[in-house]
Order: C-alpha cells, then sequence, then structure tokens
C-alpha cells in the first residue's frame, strides 16, 4: 500500500504580523538615520545616516509590497533593486568628495568646513 | 514568526542607534553592516529572497566597505577627545523625535491592518528577468548610465595625480635631492 | 518498539538512496519519527554532512599540499607522522589548540575576537546551494548562485575586521591590499559566470547542471567548458577564484616573505586554525562552483561511465581542481601588489566582457544548422576570443619597454 505524501509542519506556526508594525519599524529607523544626520559632526556620519533613510524607505517598499492584495504588480520589489543600486552609486560618489574635502580641509569636522558661511 | 519578526527589529534598532552614536568610527560602521543584515533578515521573511540576497551583495560586499575605506583614509589624530555632536544637535534629535511621532500617527490612524494577509508571492528570478527587459528596460538602461558616471566621476574627484609642476613639490624634490647627495 | 524499528529502517534507507543516488532519501525516516522534532531533524540531517566532509577534506587538503608543494620542490614533505605522513594534520589540528592565545593588549577586543568567526559562517553557508550529486543538494534556491556570491562578499569585511583590530601598522596595511585585491577580482569572477547564467537561463545551479547533461552523439559531453567561451569562462574563473580566496600566485596579503604575514599577524592558536580552515574552505567552495558551473557538475564524461554515483564525479572533479590550484602554488612566482591590480583591471575586466559578447554571438549562431557548423561557429568564436587576448596581452606587458639586457662579468 503506498504511503501518503509526507507533508511537514513548519516548525514555527505563522501568525500575521500587521503591516504597521512593518512601517512603524522603517519610520523608526528613518528617524534614526536622519538624527544622525542632522546631530554628528562627522562628514562620514551624515552619509551613514543617509544609508539608513534609504534602508527604510526600501523597507516600506517591500513591506507593501507584500501585502498588497493585487499579486501581479512587482512594482515593489523593482524599485528596491533600482534603489540599491543608486545607492551604491550616491556612497561613492559621495566618500570621494569625503576624501577630496579631507585632502582640502585636511579635517571632517562639519563644524570646521564652514568657510561658505554667512 | 512573530518571534523571529521581534528578535530581528531589535537587532535593527539597537544597531541603527548605535551606527550613529558609537564614539568610534569603524564601530559605527560595523554596526551599519549588522543593520543591513538585519533589513535582508526582514526581507527574507517578507518573501523577497532575491532583494535581500542583493542587499548583502551590495550594501555589505561594497557600500561598508566603501566607507570603511573612507574612514580609514581620512583619520585625523585619534589621542584628542573632541565632542561628537555638532553645533546643533538638539535641533536635529527635537526634528527626529517630530518626524517619528507624526509617521506613527500617520501609519496608525487608519485601517491599515484591516485587509488580509494575501498569499505568498512566489517571485521567480525569471519574472524579475522577464520585467526588466520588457517594463522596466528603461530604467535598467539609465542605471547603466547612472553607475558607469558614478564611476568614473568617483575616480576624477578622488584621484590625486603627480604633478611636477607645482612649486610645493619641486621644493620638496629638491631638498629630497639635495640631503641624497649629501649623504653619498 | 515500533518506531524504532522503523527508525532504524528509515536511517537505513535514507543511506541507501544516498548512496544509489536515489530521490526522496528523508522522507521515510521523518515519517517514523514524531510530528514535534522532524522539521529539525530534517534541517540537522540537511547539514551535519556539510560539516562533516568539507572539514574532512580540509585535513586532507593540507596533507596533500604539503606533499606535493615537497615534492614539487624536490623534497619529501612530511613523511613522519604516521604512515607517509597521514596525521600530519592531526599533528597539526593538536598544536593549533593548545597554542597560547595571545591578544595584544591595544588590540579592539571585540572587533579582534569576532572576525574569524565572521570569515567563517558565511564561508560555510555557501556550500548550501553546491549540488553536489543528482538528488544531493542541501538548498535549492532559485537565486543560488545570487546567495553564494553574496557570501563571498560579506567575506572581505572580516578581513578588514581582523586587520583593523590587530592595531598593527602591517597589520592594517596587508588587510587594505587583501580587501583592494578581493574586490578588483570580484568583478570578473561574477562576470564571467554570468554568461553561464545568459545560456542557462537560470540563477539556480541545479538548473545549470541540469542544462549541462546529456552527451552529444553518446561521447561528447555537453559541459560548458567545451564551448569556446566557457574555456575562456573557465579560465577566468580560475584565475580570479585563485585571487579570492588569497591563494598563490596572489598570496601578497598573507605570505610569509611578505609584511609578516599581513592581516594574520595578530593571530594565534585556534584563531588562527580558524582563519586557516575558513581559506580552505572558500577555496573548495570556489572549486565546487567551478565544477557546477563549468564542468558540468555531477555529470559523468561519457555515456557508458554513467553508473558510476554522480555524487563521485563531483568530488572527483572538485579534488581534481584542488590539485591545480596546488600545483600553480607550487609553480608560479607570486605577483606583485600592483602587477596584480594591473592584471585585474586592464586584462581580466575587457576579456571577460569580450567573453560575454562572444557567448551571445555562439547562442545566436546556434541557428545555423548546416552540417559542420559546429566546428565553424567553434573557430568562429574561439578566433573573436583569441584576437583580443593577444592584443591586450601585448598592450600590458612590458616587453617593448625595457632596454636590451646587457651582460657584465668580473674582470
Amino acid at each position: 500500500m503506498p504511503r501518503p505524501p509526507v507533508r511537514l509542519k513548519p516548525l514555527i506556526e505563522t501568525k500575521m504580523i500587521p503591516l504597521s508594525y512593518y512601517l512603524i519599524l522603517a519610520a523608526l529607523i528613518f528617524c534614526v538615520g536622519m538624527a544622525g544626520a542632522l546631530m554628528r559632526r562627522n562628514l562620514i556620519l551624515t552619509l551613514v545616516g543617509i544609508e539608513l533613510m534609504l534602508n527604510a524607505a526600501n523597507l516600506n517598499f517591500i513591506a507593501f509590497w507584500r501585502y498588497n492584495p493585487s499579486a501581479a504588480s512587482h512594482a515593489g520589489i523593482m524599485f528596491v533593486i533600482f534603489s540599491i543600486a543608486i545607492a551604491a552609486a550616491e556612497a561613492s560618489v559621495g566618500l570621494a568628495l569625503v576624501i577630496s574635502i579631507y585632502r582640502h580641509y585636511k579635517t571632517i569636522n562639519l563644524d570646521k568646513i564652514d568657510s561658505l558661511k554667512g | 514568526m512573530q518571534a523571529i519578526f521581534a528578535i530581528i527589529a531589535a537587532l535593527i534598532v539597537v544597531s541603527a542607534i548605535g551606527a550613529i552614536s558609537f564614539r568610534n568610527l569603524v564601530h559605527c560602521a560595523l554596526s551599519l553592516v549588522v543593520t543591513f543584515c538585519g533589513v535582508a533578515a526582514l526581507y527574507l521573511q517578507l518573501g523577497a529572497p532575491f532583494a535581500g540576497w542583493v542587499q548583502v551583495l551590495v550594501y555589505v560586499g561594497a557600500v561598508a566597505i566603501l566607507i570603511v575605506f573612507a574612514i580609514l583614509l581620512t583619520r585625523s589624530d585619534e589621542n584628542k577627545p573632541e565632542p561628537i555632536f555638532g553645533n546643533n544637535w538638539k535641533a536635529g534629535g527635537v526634528i527626529g523625535l517630530l518626524l517619528f511621532s507624526v509617521m506613527v500617527y500617520a501609519i496608525t490612524r487608519d485601517g491599515l491592518d484591516s485587509t488580509p494577509l494575501p498569499a505568498k508571492p512566489e517571485l521567480t528570478v525569471r519574472e524579475i528577468g522577464v520585467d526588466l527587459m520588457t517594463q522596466y528596460v528603461i530604467p535598467l538602461e539609465t542605471m547603466a548610465l547612472l553607475l558607469t558616471t558614478a564611476a568614473i566621476g568617483a575616480v576624477i574627484i578622488a584621484i590625486r595625480l603627480c604633478n611636477p609642476e607645482s612649486s610645493a613639490d619641486s621644493d620638496t624634490h629638491a631638498k629630497a635631492a639635495g640631503s641624497v647627495e649629501a649623504t653619498h | 518498539m515500533d518506531t524504532l524499528i522503523h527508525i532504524f529502517s528509515g536511517i537505513v534507507t535514507l543511506l541507501w538512496r544516498v548512496v544509489t543516488d536515489q530521490p526522496d532519501q528523508k522522507a521515510e525516516l521523518l515519517q517514523a519519527l514524531p510530528q514535534a522534532i522532524s522539521p529539525l531533524v530534517n534541517v540537522i540531517l540537511s547539514i551535519s554532512p556539510i560539516l562533516m566532509i568539507f572539514p574532512g577534506l580540509f585535513a586532507l587538503t593540507t596533507w596533500l599540499e604539503r606533499k606535493g608543494l615537497g615534492r614539487i620542490q624536490n623534497r619529501l614533505g612530511p613523511n613522519r607522522t604516521g604512515p607517509f605522513g597521514l596525521f600530519q594534520p592531526v599533528a597539526d589540528g593538536l598544536k593549533m589548540l593548545t597554542k597560547e592565545d595571545i591578544i595584544p593588549r591595544n588590540a579592539d577586543q571585540v572587533i579582534h575576537f569576532l572576525a574569524p568567526i565572521t570569515l567563517v559562517i558565511p564561508t560555510f553557508l555557501g556550500f548550501a546551494v553546491l549540488p553536489m550529486g543528482r538528488h544531493l543538494v542541501p538548498l535549492n534556491m532559485d537565486a543560488g548562485l545570487l546567495f553564494f556570491f553574496a557570501m563571498g562578499a560579506s567575506t572581505e569585511l572580516s578581513i578588514f575586521m581582523a586587520g583593523w583590530g590587530s592595531r598593527n601598522k602591517y597589520s592594517l596595511v596587508g588587510a587594505m591590499r587583501a580587501i583592494s585585491q578581493m574586490i578588483s577580482y570580484e568583478i570578473p569572477l561574477i562576470i564571467s559566470s554570468v554568461t553561464v547564467v545568459m545560456l542557462t537561463g537560470s540563477l539556480s545551479l541545479v538548473n545549470i547542471v541540469a542544462h549541462q547533461s546529456g552527451w552529444l552523439g553518446g561521447i561528447i559531453p555537453r559541459w560548458n567548458v567545451l564551448t569556446p567561451w566557457g574555456f575562456a569562462g573557465f579560465v577566468l574563473f580560475l584565475i580570479a577564484s585563485l585571487a579570492e580566496a588569497n591563494r598563490s600566485p596572489f598570496d601578497i596579503p598573507e605570505a610569509e616573505s611578505e609584511l609578516i604575514a599581513g592581516h594574520l599577524t595578530e593571530y594565534s592558536g585556534f584563531k588562527y586554525a580558524l582563519f586557516f580552515l575558513a581559506e580552505y574552505l572558500g577555496l573548495f567552495a570556489m572549486a565546487g562552483l567551478s565544477t557546477t558551473l563549468f564542468l558540468g557538475g555531477w555529470n559523468a564524461p561519457f555515456e557508458f561511465l554513467d553508473f558510476v554515483p554522480s555524487y563521485i564525479w563531483f568530488f572527483s572533479k572538485l579534488v581534481g581542481l584542488v590539485l591545480l590550484f596546488i600545483w600553480i602554488r607550487g609553480t608560479v612566482p607570486r605577483l606583485r601588489v600592483d602587477q596584480l591590480l594591473n592584471f585585474a583591471w586592464k586584462f581580466m575586466l575587457p576579456m571577460a566582457l569580450i567573453n560575454l559578447v562572444v557567448a551571445a554571438i555562439w547562442h545566436y549562431t546556434s541557428v545555423w544548422v548546416f552540417p559542420a557548423s559546429l566546428i565553424l561557429r567553434w573557430l568562429f568564436c574561439a578566433a573573436l576570443i583569441l584576437i583580443p587576448y593577444f592584443a591586450l596581452g601585448k598592450f600590458i606587458s612590458n616587453a617593448g619597454h625595457f632596454a636590451p639586457r646587457t651582460y657584465r662579468y668580473a674582470e
């Protein structure tokens, strides 16, 4: 007599995580990134804050794509793929600028790089 | 599932706060790497494995290394303990808190959680490829142009060409040549 | 008692099906186990063969390498510990385990401690997608090749952690050189594997191997290495994987006479053993990926040899490539770091891009169906690869830049 096919139960029962949890997490990362970019006086940490903000936005996109009732649209993932590539390009140009500024001003302290102020 | 989400979310928040608050810049960069890995884990949990592995490959494998190289090439004297916050740090903190409260209010206001969770979409790489070549081909080509321009631009900005005509260099060259001659 | 008999017969069925290349190896055993722990046992059964086989292969390779290098250098190699020195890995392991673990006082304790761990974990994870037999892949991911390269890229950060955490200027310079070498060679590595993906139409390694099954007329296998773009891609992939694994002739970061072992300078004892393990495991993973992409994975070379189980073909091809790496290490002199980077950016990257174009031309000329079209396509695509190869070689070589050599003898 043939055995019935094996159906394994998953390790943990899946309960639904509300969409708002993902959105609040993304909002938290976004605000942490923005606060970091505004509060620290190091130029590289501003770029770190910008990368955190981009990650938060990408997380938002993927969360909305997953919870989207019309399943045929792939716009969420496509947007995230392009966003990751753009973030890489922007990080490279930004860090090249940081190195160039360091060569000129001999410091990357944002409070000291203010010769265009006022 | 809730436990996994809670653990990954806690990891992401702690490492994100660490990424902007350590005194040592390399610790900030490594904590940022932990954040990137946590976000990639969330993408995997949400059923987007392609985006998750691209996140690890690009962010951890390229952007984090760029940040680390920039930190090492722009190191100043590490012995002077200088304050880590800028001049307007209170304003930055207040803006962050305000923005967070506004966003939480907007998220929890209406019935966002009332729609049921749809079935897990099986997005194969083949479908992503077909989309990239049919519907999103113009963004793809624009991305190629953008990446080429960014790479060439970054090299041009950061390159240090040996310029023998500048006076400072010729002074040091003359001094070095003189000292070498004197030792013979 | 009944359950025990079922479990025992499940284990026997599992072993029998693994050895004879049949699918559905774990089904009987998992049905016999209680429902609560069967997913856990499923996961453990998938992981533990990797954890047992590849470190065992690592021990064998250290012995093989020392013997092989010894013979190439006209000496015997280890021959005192056991017959033919076969217990040398055991002696090495005992030495590494019992050595004192010295950590510099100024070192960044957390980063110095975490660096070997963050190197070993992605290296082990990379083995999860390699198809080691017809039905023996631990995880059949849809984007398997992308996962493998993501794990490879994560290892670069741990080398930086090792170099910077040691607070040693030699370690830092060594780590910088190692990272720039690894990111430079990652591009030809990925582009030469993209040619395979382009012609197979899938990122899943199982599909890539299945695409290379079958024989032309029962004699010529359909492996990718037997096509002109596949051969060029294979050579490029091998060179790039030698550079990724920091192995000779690209071992500037960790050679004994350079920078006092670079980023590994301040590591001793078990942490050094972990670095050593991770380097060889990375080598195995790269060799495994080259056999999967170019050498046909678990496929037999000729149709009459198809009765030999598929995992034997995979592992013999992998060990053959490792022997090739040992041979190259003993024979080719070390490259200087600027020669290394020039080679990557000015020779291998253009060749990889030209290879991509030639692979596309091979695919589009497959509509030629007149007799002897295969030979004509082969010669055409090979010419399209060889002409830029010679032109680029002349362009980056210094053959014309030196004055003719003059010999002066002592009077």
